[in-house]
């Protein structure tokens, strides 16, 4: 007998019959095809007791009342409280994708310290022990006021610790990241003499006027302005957009002006010239509580601001703004609103006093439907620190952002300013730099100049949680726990019409080495001792929270949230008790003119215009979730995509999708191209949040940073006000 | 001349075929049946032997005597939650209510209270009766609302005295209670496993609604999600 081919075909035969007869080829077939729907490396949360736990989000000045899902200790999902009165089961896309943010793995772990150029983790004793000792020695050598901390709040315990740690140390340079919010609290200072935050009552509006404010694109507290914006429309209200490009904003508008960027205030004061020469303005609430009105005609009434000239202005047709000034006098309730985009960035103030006299002219100011003036919170109310001699003297020292100065004396905070700052000077005036908030050598324009003002300080200390451009660039990396592993206290709600305290809670243990920044400030201030460790008895930030709100503590504990339903917008607190359109104040103020792009437009032939999405952050790194959801007409693989209009793509000999350079005076970058006829010719829109060279591999190296290639522009009043920059396109 | 030539090697060849063909028909048939038994061997009993990897329990629990000392049966240790979530295998919070101390000298006791209960640490218990993550089981549904005794998916489990192993498909990661323990997939009782056709007999007979409207056959999405 022999093998052969045949016999070896038989056995082959046979084996196959074998097979087909045993279970192995049904059950490996079974096996696979559950292998294949269950991913071994796909994570599934842990199965277990599903619990809430009601807290508060501060991903964005909002304060989302949020709901915490977990799986025995592990979040699995944020969604919105249906219970809170700010966002009343809302939340927004950012808010959502929390959790990501909280399990990353590009967090911040344990302190870190740059030696030689690389970071090499160290216990916090050594951190605070190293820093405390640098502090000790600026005190020593008497220039406490060297010294600057920039954080993205002034109000609450954290902030509070913070500013009564550098007054006692003796340094006035507490520095808040800026926002619209600047200018509107300016506004409202000069004309009614409140210290207090605008709020806006969009949810009674029947007549909403956006002049540039990203309503669905993150201004305010999304969620809040959202539901308001639905609202108006469902009152048979109108809302009108104003805004050089189709936003999602505009495209949900029941009217899109494109105006031509820059010239928002022009139209407003346009509106104010109509309303006053027709007499149209609310003759009851101007006469019983405003003065001044005859400043405002004196300004308004000029032929700059007839309608065929700013029709010329703003690119909008004549017959379109008397229309619209008759439309908005003539509604219930009307309401304008202004502050660009998501309102990171604060615009001139005269903008917004602009805005603000044409709300009062139609009687909406501290009334229902309009713009509420919202006290500050008066919660934190500790003993007055006692302060040695260097302290006082160094708090007598100018702000190094010159803010309060004689030449910006209403602004309260200029960090736009500070990088010029830093550069001058042999030695910078900033020693010690500690950053707990807003990720300034990311989100300042002139990306250039603002790393190399920062590279001056000696001492940069970084407190984010994530590893963002300013925490690559420190010198000390502190990290702070997550929002969902702390206690903080949020008082307030951006663009709310109420005072709201919300409060953040620990939903889990730190899950790293972290310390929460209050934690710092008081460990700080005990190494230095003195009168510091005497300004501060709390053994943590946890303490000071709980014997700050004493006796309410238990009640916001428990509910989560304060709010004071009953509040009723406070008198104005001028000298004359009414609103002022004109005073001595407002005299000083510089005589408005718009603010050009910067740039030759010789050169530059077309404007380059940063734009908001919401699926992008400025400051905080974008999680991975939103990375994913971003429009191919934001980013297209790794490129990013600017809009044009097909008529600029026509004269520039560019098709859709193709690569170009973009060139203005500050930078250049390579972009994809994507031709729409939602953007006004001449212009390129371009989506702020990318071009991330820190965070996570999701994010970094994505795309261009807008900041990268503006150019910082400042009012006459110190605040940054950068619209847009000249810019140009070349075939790449 | 010439045909004879032909011829006598032609013959020679085929009675010499005819001798090979009996003797390679043969082989044929021994090699057929020799791949057969082989790959039969293979596939019913070397096979099951690889795919599976065999694993003890942490803890040789016994449930037939905690099941005499137990008021409510099965719920005394897996019950319902609040919310109507099913709690599965019991956490340690629930043991060390009676087992604070050993409470006997059975040894076994005696190393899960040394090695769980006072380090504090929870005891991996390997769950037969586990589903793929692709599927969505509620007990609340069969137990409550169907009235379906524990032991009709599980088996007398409560009564058995020691835990049997548990078997990891080496290709899933899932135990080998869901496929059966007959390889064949051959079973006697309701409990012998848990495939998706187990699951669809009982809707079916159940006339569980939720089928699909378009095709009025059963719907996936009862159980996948």
């Amino acid at each position: 007998m022999k093998i052969d081919r045949r016999s070896f075909l038989a056995f082959v035969l046979g084996g196959a019959a074998g097979t087909a007869l045993s279970p192995l080829p049904w059950k490996l077939t079974d096996d696979i095809s559950i292998w294949t729907q269950n991913w071994p490396w796909t994570p599934v949360p842990p199965k277990g007791e599903t619990t809430y736990v009601a807290s508060t989000c501060t991903l964005c000045p909002g304060g989302c009342g949020i709901r915490v899902r977990r799986v025995e200790d592990r979040v699995v999902k944020i969604e919105g409280r249906k219970d809170h009165p700010v966002n009343r089961g809302g939340i927004c896309p950012l808010g959502a994708a929390g959790a990501q943010l909280l399990y990353s793995p590009w967090r911040v772990r344990q302190p870190l310290k740059k030696v030689d150029g690389r970071f090499v983790p160290v216990s916090w004793e050594q951190a605070i022990g190293e820093i405390a000792g640098e502090l000790r020695e600026l005190r020593e050598a008497g220039s406490p006021e060297a010294v600057a901390w920039i954080a993205d709040t002034d109000r609450g315990t954290t902030a509070e610790l913070i500013r009564r740690f550098l007054t006692v140390y003796g340094s006035p340079n507490f520095i808040r990241t800026p926002s619209a919010q600047d200018a509107w609290e300016t506004a409202l200072y000069l004309t009614q003499g409140q210290r207090a935050t605008a709020g806006f009552d969009l949810e009674r509006t029947s007549f909403l006027l956006s002049l540039g404010s990203g309503l669905l694109e993150g201004w305010g507290t999304p969620p809040f302005v959202f539901r308001a914006c639905g609202a108006v429309r469902d009152r048979n209200g109108r809302f009108v957009q104003v805004e050089p490009r189709l936003s999602k904003t505009a495209a949900q508008a029941d009217q899109w002006l494109p105006i031509l960027p820059g010239s928002e205030a022009t139209l407003a004061f346009g509106l104010i010239h109509v309303i006053l020469k027709e007499g149209l303005e609310r003759k009851p609430f101007v006469a019983s509580r405003t003065t001044g009105l005859e400043d405002l005609r004196r300004n308004a009434l000029r032929e700059a601001y007839a309608p065929e000239a700013v029709a010329q202005a703003t690119g909008l047709e004549a017959k379109t703004v008397v229309e619209l000034a008759r439309a908005f006098a003539a509604a219930e309730r009307p309401l304008a609103v202004c502050g660009r985009g998501a309102g990171r960035v604060p615009g001139g103030l005269q903008e917004t006093l602009a805005v603000h006299f044409l709300n009062a002219l139609v009687g909406s100011v501290n009334v229902e439907g309009g713009v509420i003036a919202v006290p500050e919170p008066e919660y934190i109310r500790w003993p007055e620190p006692e302060m040695d001699a260097v302290a006082s003297k160094g708090m007598q020292t100018p702000r190094v952002d010159g803010a309060g100065s004689d030449r910006f004396p209403l602004a309260r905070y200029l960090l736009n300013r500070l990088p010029e700052a830093l550069l001058e000077g042999e030695k910078p005036a900033v020693r010690v730099l500690f950053v707990s908030g807003g990720n300034p050598l990311y989100s300042l324009p002139d990306s250039e100049r603002t790393a190399k003002a920062f590279a001056r300080v000696p001492l940069l200390v970084s407190f984010s949680s994530f590893f963002d451009e300013t925490a690559a660039a420190a010198h000390y990396v502190l990290p702070a726990p997550t929002y969902l592993e702390r206690w903080e206290d949020v008082p307030g709600a951006a663009g709310f019409p109420k005072p709201v305290i919300g409060l953040a809670r620990p939903v889990v243990a730190p899950r790293l080495a972290t310390m929460p920044t209050g934690d710092v400030v008081i460990r700080l201030a005990r190494r230095l001792g003195g009168t510091l460790r005497a300004a501060f008895p709390w053994e943590s930030h946890e303490v000071c929270l709980r014997q700050t709100f004493a006796a309410s503590w238990e009640p916001l504990r428990r509910n989560g949230f304060a709010i004071d339903e009953s509040f009723k917008p406070q008198p104005f607190e001028t000298a004359s008790r009414r609103f002022e359109f004109g005073n001595a104040d407002l005299k000083r103020l510089a005589e408005f003119r718009p603010l050009p792009a910067p740039g030759d437009p010789g050169v530059f032939k077309l404007t380059l215009v940063p734009y908001d999405s919401l699926r992008l952050t400025a400051a905080l790194g974008t999680p991975p979730f939103l990375v994913k959801a971003l429009e191919s007409e934001i980013l297209w693989k790794n490129d990013i995509r600017v809009e044009i209009h097909p008529q600029t793509a026509r004269d520039l000999g560019l098709a859709d999708g193709a690569d170009a350079r973009l060139v203005t005076p500050r930078g250049e970058a390579r972009v994809k191209l994507y031709l729409t006829e939602g953007i006004r010719p001449g212009l390129i829109g371009m989506a702020r949040g990318l071009g991330r060279e820190a965070h996570d591999r999701f994010l970094a190296g994505r795309g261009v940073s807008t900041n990268r290639l503006l150019a910082a522009v400042e009012d006459p009043s110190g605040f940054e006000a950068g619209w847009g920059i000249r810019a140009r396109l070349e075939r790449a | 001349m010439e045909e004879p030539k032909s011829s006598a090697p032609s013959s020679r060849s085929e009675s010499e075929k005819a001798e090979k063909g009996d003797g390679a028909g043969a082989a044929i048939i021994l090699f057929f049946i020799l791949g057969l038994a082989a790959s039969l061997l293979v596939g019913w009993i070397a096979f099951p032997a690889l795919l599976y990897s065999e694993k003890r329990q942490p803890v040789d629990f016994n449930h037939a005597l905690h099941n005499e000392i137990v008021d409510h049966g099965c719920a005394s240790c897996h019950f319902f939650r609040e919310d109507g979530s099913f709690s599965g295998a019991p956490k340690l919070a629930q043991c060390v209510e009676c087992h604070r101390e050993a409470n006997s000298d059975d040894p076994e006791e005696i190393r899960f209270v040394e090695e769980y209960v006072k380090p504090g640490r929870e005891v991996p218990w390997l769950v037969y009766a586990r589903q793929p993550d692709c599927v969505f089981f509620s007990h609340a549904a069969h137990v409550r609302m169907g009235g379906i005794d524990c032991a009709v998916c599980h088996g007398p489990m409560g009564e058995s005295t020691s835990l049997r192993p548990y078997q990891e498909n080496r290709i899933t990661g899932y135990s080998r209670d869901i496929w059966g323990w007959n390889i064949a997939g051959i079973k006697r009782n309701s409990w012998d496993r848990m495939k998706m056709d187990d699951c669809a007999e009982c809707h079916a007979q159940a006339r569980v609604p939720g089928g699909s409207v378009q095709t009025q056959k059963d719907g996936c999405f009862v159980c996948h999600k």
